[in-house]
C-alpha cells in the first residue's frame, strides 16, 4: 500500500509553468504520475504540459479531483500558495522551494494546525513512491520498489539511503523528503507512524542532521510504541554532522545549535535508547539496514 | 546574517530596547572622543566582531579614565580575537564600541527565537544571565523558561508578566520587561530576526533595565524584504572565499584542516565531513555546490576550494541527481583544473546519474584522479593522500 501516494494520486502543480517546474513535472509525468493540472494565477484557462492551467487552486481541486499539490513556487510567494492550497483543502501538500522565509513558515504552520491537510516541506525534495508515482525533483531512476520506508531532512543524504536500499536488494516503499529548514510540515515522528501501521514496509530509515528536536521527537515516539508494543519493525537511523563546529549553519538553514542543542551524540543516544539500530556512517545505511531486517 | 552589537542596539532602539549609550570607534582616537562625549567615569571598551564569547576571549574591556579607553582600544583594535564561537583563526578588529559602564544589581537573560519543536516564535528568559549561562543551561535546563507564542494572537499580556515574575521583577522594572518583550517580539517580526538575544539584561541599583549585550541575527531567507539591512554587511567582517561562493550561491565554510571537499547537498557534505574525520583527518572546508548548480558554479566551487593554502588533498563526493549529473560536476572540475592547475591528489566519488559518463570526461581530459567506491573509501584515500602530501612537504 505505501504511504502517502500511490500510482491512483491525482496530482496538481502550483507554479507548473516556470521553468524548473515544467522540467519536473516531464519527469513526473514520465515516470507515471498522474498530474492532472496546473496552477498559475492569470494562466488560467490556457494549457502547459498538454494539461489544463487553472487560475487558483480551489478551481483546479474542483475540475480535477486532485489530492496532492506540487509547490513550485518562489521563495517570496510560497507561504500564500501552501495556504492557498490549505484553504482549498487539499490534503497533502508538497513544498520543494528552498530558502523560505522561517516566520512565513510560522504562519503556515499555524494556519495547518486548524485544518486536515499535511505539509512536506519546505526546501524538501519531495515524496515517491517507486514506479507508481514520484513527486519533487529527485531522480527516479535510482529508486526501487521495496520494502523500506525512507524519511529524511536531506535531499542528497536521501538519495544516498535509496541507493544504498537499492543496492541492497530491499527497495523502497515510500521515500519522504522532509526538508532541511527550521520549521516544516510533517516531521520523523508523523513518518514514523505512517510507516509502522503501513503493511508493505518492513523497515523504517530516519536520516537526520545535527540541529532542532526532529530526531528527539522520533525517539520519544519510538519509545512510546515501544512501551505499548507496538514497535514490530527495525528502524534505523543515520545522524549526519558528528564532526561539524558548532554556531555555524552548514548549509541547511535547520542544522545550527542553540544553547548546545541539537548536537549528533544526544540525537544518536536518544534514538538508540528508544530500540533504534544506528548506521555508523553514511556509507553503512544500507547495509546496517539488511541486517537489522536479518536479525 | 548576523549584524554588530552597535548595529543591533541601534536597529532595536526604536522597540524600546535600553541599550546604555555608547558610540563606534574606529582609533584609539576616536574611542577617547566618543568616551568623552558619553560622560561619566567609567566605560566599557567592546570589541565589534560577528562571533559570540567575546567577554571570555577578552574583547571586553573596562576603563575608569579617558586615557584607558584610549589604551584599551589600541590593543584590541587591528588584533585577532579568538573565541568558542570563531574557530582557531579568530576574527579581525575593526572596530570598538564605547559604552557607558552601568553597574548591575542582578543580570538576566532575554532571547526572541523561532522554537522549532513547536515552530513558534518563543522568548527564552533566565533569572540567571550572564556569559555563563550556556553551561549552566546545560547542567540544568530547568534554569530557563520558555514562553511560546501563538502567532495567531501574538503575545498575550498575563504570559509576559509571569515571565517577568519568574525573571524576580516586580512593580515598575515588570512593567518594563513586559514593555521590552512586547517591542521585541515586534521588532522581531519587522526585522525577519531568527535570534534576538539580550544577555546580560542588567537591572540597575535603581530597578531599571538596561540591555549590556545584544545578539540579532537576520533570516538570510528574508534578506529580499529588507534591502536597507542588507546594506549592514560590511566585507571586511568576512572570510573572502566565504564571500565570493555567496555570489555564486554555493553553501561555504572554511574549516581548519587539509582536506578540501566539494560536495553537491548540504546533508551529503555534512556525511563526507563525518566521513573524513572517522577516517582520522579532518576538513578544510564544507562546500555545498546545491543540486541545482551549473558547471560555472562548480568551477568556481573547484577554484575556490584550491585557493586555501592549507590542503593538502582534495575529496570531491557527488551523488548525481535529477538536475545535477555527476557529468556536469566533471566538466566544472576538469575546467577548473585546466584553468588552475591541480597542485594536491584529487579523490573523487561519483554515484548516481551519468556517473559512467562523468569517468569518462575526466579521464579523457587527462586530470588525474583516484575514483572510490563509496564514500568511506574516498575518505580514507584523501586521508592517506593528505598524510602523505603532508609528509613529503616536511622532509622538503
Amino acid at each position: 500500500m505505501a504511504i502517502l501516494v500511490t500510482g491512483e494520486t491525482k496530482v496538481i502543480c502550483q507554479g507548473m509553468t516556470g521553468a524548473q517546474a515544467t522540467f519536473h513535472c516531464e519527469q513526473a509525468i514520465a515516470y507515471g504520475t498522474k498530474l492532472v493540472a496546473g496552477v498559475t494565477p492569470g494562466k488560467g484557462g490556457g494549457k502547459h504540459l498538454y494539461l489544463p492551467v487553472f487560475d487558483d487552486v480551489a478551481a483546479a481541486v474542483a475540475a480535477t479531483g486532485a489530492e496532492v499539490s506540487l509547490v513550485f513556487v518562489p521563495p517570496r510567494a510560497a507561504a500564500d500558495a501552501i495556504i492557498e492550497a490549505v484553504d482549498a483543502g487539499v490534503p497533502l501538500i508538497v513544498c520543494v522551494t528552498e530558502r523560505v522565509p522561517v516566520l512565513d513558515m510560522v504562519r503556515v504552520k499555524r494556519r495547518l494546525e486548524d485544518s486536515t491537510s499535511r505539509l512536506i516541506g519546505p526546501n524538501s525534495p519531495g515524496v515517491i513512491t517507486p514506479e507508481a508515482c514520484k513527486i519533487g525533483v529527485m531522480p527516479g531512476h535510482i529508486h526501487f520498489p521495496g520494502r523500506i520506508g525512507i524519511a529524511s531532512r536531506s535531499a542528497s543524504l536521501a538519495y544516498e539511503a535509496v541507493a544504498q536500499t537499492t543496492a541492497n536488494r530491499l527497495g523502497q516503499s515510500t521515500c519522504v523528503g522532509i526538508g532541511g529548514d527550521p520549521v516544516h510540515g510533517m516531521g520523523f515522528a508523523d513518518c514514523l507512524e505512517l510507516f509502522l501501521d503501513d503493511p508493505e514496509t518492513e523497515g523504517v530509515l530516519l536520516i537526520g542532521e545535527i540541529g532542532g528536536t526532529a530526531e528527539e521527537e522520533a525517539a520519544a515516539f519510538l519509545s512510546a510504541r515501544k512501551a505499548a508494543g507496538t514497535l514490530d519493525k527495525p528502524v534505523v537511523a543515520y545522524i549526519a554532522g558528528e564532526d561539524a563546529p558548532t554556531g555555524r549553519r552548514m548549509g541547511h538553514a535547520g542544522t545550527v545549535n542553540v544553547f548546545g542543542k541539537g548536537g549528533a551524540d544526544d540525537k544518536i543516544a536518544a534514538l538508540r535508547a528508544a530500540g533504534a539500530v544506528i548506521a555508523e556512517s553514511a556509507a553503512e545505511i544500507g547495509a546496517t539496514m539488511r541486517r537489522a531486517l536479518a536479525r | 546574517m548576523y549584524v554588530h552589537e552597535f548595529q543591533a542596539k541601534q536597529l532595536l532602539s526604536s522597540y524600546g530596547v535600553p541599550a546604555p549609550r555608547g558610540a563606534v570607534a574606529r582609533t584609539p582616537a576616536a574611542a577617547r572622543d566618543a568616551a568623552r562625549e558619553i560622560g561619566g567615569g567609567a566605560w566599557a571598551v567592546k570589541a565589534q566582531i560577528l562571533a559570540g564569547g567575546r567577554g571570555k576571549a577578552g574583547g571586553v574591556k573596562i576603563a575608569e579614565s579617558l586615557d584607558a579607553v584610549a589604551t584599551e582600544s589600541r590593543q584590541l583594535l587591528g588584533s585577532t580575537l579568538v573565541t568558542e564561537q570563531t574557530g582557531a583563526a579568530g576574527r579581525k578588529v575593526a572596530s570598538v564600541y564605547v559604552e557607558e559602564r552601568v553597574a548591575a544589581a542582578r543580570e538576566l537573560y532575554l532571547a526572541v527565537l523561532v522554537d522549532r519543536a513547536s515552530g513558534r516564535v518563543a522568548f527564552l528568559t533566565s533569572a540567571e544571565g550572564g556569559e555563563d549561562i550556556e553551561e549552566a543551561v546545560a547542567r540544568d535546563p530547568a534554569r530557563i523558561d520558555k514562553l511560546v507564542v501563538d502567532p495567531a494572537r501574538g503575545p498575550d499580556d498575563a504570559g509576559l508578566r509571569n515571565a517577568a515574575a519568574g525573571l524576580g521583577l516586580d512593580g515598575a522594572a515588570a512593567e518594563a520587561a513586559v514593555a521590552l518583550m512586547s517591542g521585541l517580539y515586534k521588532a522581531f517580526h519587522e526585522l525577519d530576526a531568527s535570534l534576538i538575544e539580550i544577555n546580560p539584561l542588567a537591572v540597575t541599583e535603581t530597578g531599571e533595565l538596561r540591555a549590556i549585550d545584544v545578539k540579532l541575527n537576520l533570516d538570510d531567507n528574508a534578506l529580499f524584504r529588507h534591502p536597507e539591512l542588507e546594506a549592514l554587511r560590511d566585507p571586511d567582517d568576512f572570510d573572502p572565499t566565504e564571500m565570493e561562493a555567496a555570489r555564486y550561491e554555493i553553501n561555504y565554510v572554511k574549516l581548519g584542516g587539509d582536506i578540501g571537499c566539494m560536495v553537491n547537498g548540504a546533508g551529503l557534505a555534512l556525511a563526507t565531513l563525518d566521513a573524513i574525520g572517522r577516517a582520522g583527518g579532518a576538513a578544510a572546508d564544507f562546500m555545498d555546490v546545491r543540486p541545482v548548480a551549473t558547471r560555472e558554479q562548480i568551477a568556481t566551487g573547484f577554484r575556490l576550494v584550491l585557493t586555501n593554502p592549507k590542503i593538502k588533498a582534495i575529496l570531491v563526493n557527488v551523488f548525481g541527481g535529477g538536475i545535477l549529473r555527476c557529468d556536469t560536476m566533471a566538466e566544472g572540475i576538469a575546467s577548473a583544473v585546466h584553468a588552475h592547475g591541480l597542485p594536491v591528489p584529487l579523490i573523487l566519488r561519483l554515484a548516481g546519474t551519468n556517473m559512467e559518463i562523468a569517468k569518462k570526461t575526466l579521464v579523457g581530459q587527462g586530470v588525474p584522479v583516484t575514483f572510490a567506491d563509496d564514500m568511506a573509501q574516498a575518505a580514507e584515500l584523501a586521508v592517506r593522500a593528505a598524510k602523505s602530501g603532508a609528509a613529503k612537504s616536511g622532509a622538503a
